[in-house]
Formats: C-alpha cells, structure tokens, sequence
C-alpha cells in the first residue's frame, strides 16, 4: 500500500496548495466585475494573489486546512480497509510535511496530538462502482465556512418558508443573508432538499464535488440554481461581506426523498478557498489522471 | 492610505469605515486564551505594552528556520466575534487603539471604540500566504509555554500589511450597514 499512501499525500498537496481550475476561473471572473478601485476588488486581489503564491510555494492555500474528507469509487472486492489504513498514513504523513495544519482536536479532552487522526479525522465515505479502477475526491472543508451552514425544517413561520419550491428559496437566501462575509465569501452552496438530517447534510456536501461550470441536469433545480445565485449577487454583500457584487460564485443543489412529516432544507457553504481535488488511480494506487 | 504603531488616538478618530490601510509597525497577536486571561485581570507579560498598539487575532504557523531564527510561514485573521465578551474591556483598560481579524464584532465593541478611539480592521480571510508575506520578522513571542504557540503573543514587525476599517470610532459598522442593506434588497426579492 506504500503507493497508495505516496499517491494519496500528493493528493493532498494538491489539494491543500492549488486551487481547482473552474474554482479559479469563477474568481478571476468575480475580479473583473468587481469595480476598479473598491475595498470588493482589492478583497478579490488579494485572494487572487494569494492563490498563486500557494501554489508557487506549494503551501497551504489557507491555514485551516479544515476537516479532511475522502470520497472513494471503488469497484467491488477493493481492499477498503487497506486504503483506509493508507488514507491515515498519508494523513499523518502530510502534516509532517505541512501541507496540512495540526488541525483536528478530539472533542472531549480538548487535546490536539498533531497527527489529524481520530474519530471522524479524517472521513471515508465509499462507493462501490461497475468500473474496473478507483476515483479518489478530496475535499478540505474549513471551519468558519463550515460554520455558517444552516438547516431549515420547513414550514418555518420566521422566515415564511412554506414546504414548496418558493419556500426553499427563501430558506437558501436566508442563509445566504445570515452568512454574510463570514465564510470567508465570495462562497458556494451546496444545498440538499430532503432527506433526514444527516443525509440532507452529506448531500450538501457532496454538491461541492460538482464543477463550478456544470449544468444541473433537473430543469427545476437548475433554474433555482441560477436564481438563487443571480439574486445573492444582487444583494450587495460582496466579497469578505465589505459589499460589492460577486457574494457567490456558485449554487448546487439536489434532492433526497424524505418522509412526509419532514421537510428540510440543508445548505453547506464552501468558502473562496475552495479546496477539492481529485484522481483516477490504477490497481496499484498509481495517479492515472486528475479530475478537476 | 498607511498607518503606523504606535497609533495616536486624533489619527484613528480620524479613519473611516470603508478605508483600506495599510499597516507598518508592530502587532501583537491574542486570541481565545489571552483574551480570556487578560479580561479575568491577568498582568500582560513584562515588556508588552499595547498602549496605542495592535492587537492581531490571529493563530500564525511559526517554525525556527536553520539558524533558529522564528519564521511566519502562515498567518491569516481568525474569526473575531469569539472575542466579544472580552474585547470592549481589553481596548479600555490596555489602551488598544486597533484590532486586526475577521467577521467583524458587535455593540460592546463597537460601543468600546467609540469611546475610547479605537478601531476594527477586516483582514482578508484566508489569504495565509500574502499575509505572511507582509510579516517580516518575529520579534518576540510570550506565553508561549502557557497557551501554546497557536495562542501565545506573537511580536510582529509588519509592512504595509493591508487591511479595511469595516467599525470605526464614530460608532460606525461596515457590517451593521451592509447586513441592513443586503436584507432589504432581499426583501425586494422574495
Ligand atoms: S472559511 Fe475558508 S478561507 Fe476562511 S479561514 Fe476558514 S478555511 Fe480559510
């Protein structure tokens, strides 16, 4: 499993200090329409220049190197918990090296032991595929984003959020307003309606592996999509929340069935250091490609 | 538009929510432990003064370069509004005249700076590597031991290290403005 874990550690370099290409292309276009000479355009200049120097360095883009999340394709009879086991070396291994900060406290003794393992440190979630090779994603998933994420159980009389398409966008907006600059904005949504509590979350999550530049294929969805992304950006939150226009640089949303007497609205927010990355590995563990 | 520690109290006044600045001098970084240990009556450690100085919050990545010299190799704001309970009284009694982090703070803050002149600046959230860029060197660090290096004091010396009044000493808040702001257009459009 030794090129399993190396591989796996390049992964994280990776993802850690380069921003995805579609990430970066949505910043640069938020730099353009940002106006020349407002604090938003200086914000986004130097998110933009911050980007290329992690990359020249090959240092963590941000220092909260977040909460480290592998998602694995994998066809039936992979040894999941030899890569597993790969997974925590590469982990530990990618610390040392500072791709990743000493980031993951365990939560009832306070104790931070520098190795990022532990309980839930990092996460796995596998899938089983028809294809003969595996599919690694990653994703770092920082804090101050991951805070402001919300969950609305709909009908809510605060918000005047009826159980309908017209009740879930006013669940999205509210906590694209509630945010504000506080997720380190301009950011994405990853929003899931449906589902119990713990799938509507992980759905949200998973939204954020899409492209930036990808077509919901649900009519419906896709058109709430663009709505809701249109109108965030007409809000005037801006960058960093200091006003201006890109407040978003996309939205993602799918659906989980729930039961009738649930109706919630989940929204995970990924901020401007949208850290994600991935590959198709051979049987070995060798790189074959990357994803993003 | 620059500014440099120490700061005088006319000067600050004198900024305006919406200023981009640009920092040289000293800073002093604090976070949860040292705001905690310093609003419960803690002494600040012998040769810090904050006397018209900076306070930073934030948790940099500090490593001892071959010649055991302290290197910032990461230094981004932390998340301020954890500080609330505390900061109002920290900037009165230490005579803080800014504080750097991000997210923005509340009224006890907000109410703090006004009275005593003083100011909040909103660093770029997340922007690890230019910041450090515009740290250029260690000159001390304390409590070190006591709260470990990502909550220690950390003495910086910084050069135009750029950041935006988002709360000022007139009573002012970028983010009270555009939180109402942003919740009206909202209402336009639900
Ligand atoms: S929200 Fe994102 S950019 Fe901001 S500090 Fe956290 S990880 Fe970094």
């Amino acid at each position: 499993m030794n090129t399993w874990q190396d591989s796996i550690v390049e992964l994280i370099r990776r993802t850690s200090a380069e921003i995805p290409d579609d990430v970066q292309r949505a910043i640069l276009a938020a730099l353009e329409r940002e106006k020349k000479g407002t604090i938003a355009a200086s914000a986004m200049k130097i998110i933009e220049h911050n980007i290329a120097l992690a990359k020249q360095k090959s240092q963590p883009i941000c220092q909260d190197t977040g909460s480290v999340l592998f998602y694995v394709d994998c066809p039936a009879g992979f040894d999941q918990i030899a890569f597993t086991e790969a997974a925590r070396a590469a982990v530990k291994a990618a610390t040392q090296k500072g791709y990743l900060r000493q980031n993951s406290v365990d939560s009832l003794t306070g104790k931070n032991d520098g190795t990022n393992l532990g309980p839930g440190a990092p996460t796995l979630h596998f899938h089983q595929h028809k294809d003969a090779g595996v599919t690694v994603r990653l994703m770092l998933k920082g804090g101050g984003c991951e805070n402001v994420g919300a969950q609305y159980s709909l009908p809510d009389e605060g918000i005047k959020a009826d159980r309908d398409l017209a009740g879930c966008r006013k669940a999205i907006l509210d906590a694209v307003l509630q945010a504000q600059g506080k997720g380190c904005g301009p950011g994405v949504l990853g929003v899931c309606i449906g589902g119990d509590r713990a799938t509507g979350y992980e759905f949200s999550k998973t939204q954020l592996l899409r492209r930036l530049d990808d077509r919901n294929p649900v009519q419906e969805l896709d058109k709430l999509e663009q709505d809701i992304l249109n109108t965030a950006n007409e809000l005037g939150i801006g960058p960093m929340g200091f006003g201006g226009k890109t407040t978003l640089l996309g939205v993602k949303i799918t659906t989980a069935n729930r039961v009738p007497a649930s109706y919630f609205v989940s929204i995970s927010y990924m901020c401007w250091a949208y850290r994600r990355q991935g590959a198709r590995f051979d049987a070995t563990g060798k790189i074959l490609d990357w994803l993003y | 538009m620059n500014i440099s520690t120490p700061l005088n109290e006319a000067a600050v006044r004198k900024l305006k929510v919406g200023d981009a600045v640009e920092i040289t001098g000293v800073v002093f970084t604090g976070r949860d432990a040292v705001h905690k240990y310093l609003a419960k009556g803690g002494e600040l450690p012998a040769g810090v003064s904050l006397t018209g100085g900076i306070i930073y919050h934030c948790g940099p990545v500090v490593i001892k370069d071959d010649a055991g010299n302290w290197k910032v190799t990461a230094a981004g704001p932390t998340t301020s509004i954890r500080e609330e309970p505390y900061q109002g009284d920290i900037i009165k009694k230490f005579g803080v005249r800014a504080v750097i982090g991000k997210g923005g703070m509340a009224d006890r803050t907000l109410a703090a700076c006004r009275e005593a002149g003083a100011v909040y600046l909103h660093a770029i959230g997340g922007a690890a590597q230019v910041l450090a860029e515009h740290i250029t060197k260690v000159r001390n660090v304390y409590f070190l031991e006591k709260f470990g290096s990502p909550e220690a004091i950390w003495e910086l010396d910084v050069v135009n290290f750029p950041a935006v009044v988002t709360m000022d000493a007139n009573g002012n808040s970028l983010h009270t403005e555009v939180f109402e702001r942003s919740q009206a257009e909202l209402a336009k459009r639900l």
